[in-house]
């Protein structure tokens, strides 16, 4: 039963990185990069119960918050070019 | 009871992976970028949703139920804001969304 959800997050995984692979604009690859970031935090939630070890929740957690600092993160060097040090003056 | 368990988790579990790939499916075929950020959405409160769901009611002690809870609720908190900021980020770049009266088919991909 979870090898088969386990086989479903993985096809989501590839049709992810393809989607990154393909995407014509930068943001269709932060896009990319946060599903396959979500889908990564329920593959190991997943595979924590595979392997009957619920340590693996943790792990799971904190990726989640890792997947959401990162794209915050890309975003806000992306748009300002820095890291929001020097602001440019047409957005105030 | 336990079968129960068993088949309502096999349901969800397969409900969630199926919504996955809609939302992975749903990312590559549509039109344009900000299209796409809907198909992300599918895969974060459906597919997530159901998968942590199914694994809940595997789940036998308490704390690795609380903490399936928790990953569920971080998940709705985060996602939205970083598709929110994404969406945010893309349209003060000047990257226009594809409305229908630009007429004709969606220029890029």
């Amino acid at each position: 039963m979870f090898v088969a959800a386990l086989f479903t997050i993985l096809l989501t995984m590839a049709l992810t990185l393809v989607r990154a692979l393909r995407g014509p604009t930068v943001f269709d690859r932060i896009l990319a990069v946060n599903m396959f970031g979500t889908s990564t935090v329920l593959g190991i939630a997943v595979i924590g119960f595979v392997t009957d070890r619920p340590d693996f929740l943790d792990i799971a957690l904190v990726y989640a918050l890792i997947s959401f600092i990162t794209t915050i993160a890309t975003l806000k060097y992306f748009e300002y070019g820095s890291f929001g040090c020097g602001r440019r003056e047409e957005n105030g | 009871m336990d079968l129960l368990l068993d088949v309502l988790s096999w349901i969800s579990l397969l409900g969630g992976g199926f919504f996955c790939i809609v939302g992975g499916l749903g990312v590559l075929r549509l039109p344009d970028f900000y299209s796409r950020l809907h198909a992300s959405g599918v895969i974060d409160t459906l597919g997530a949703g159901l998968i942590l769901f199914g694994l809940l009611l595997q789940a036998e002690s308490f704390d690795v139920g609380i903490r399936l809870v928790l990953i569920f609720f971080f998940l709705l908190f985060t996602v939205p804001t970083a598709t929110h900021a994404l969406a945010k980020s893309a349209l003060h770049s000047g990257f226009e969304p594809e409305l229908d009266d630009d007429g004709g088919d969606p220029s890029n991909s």
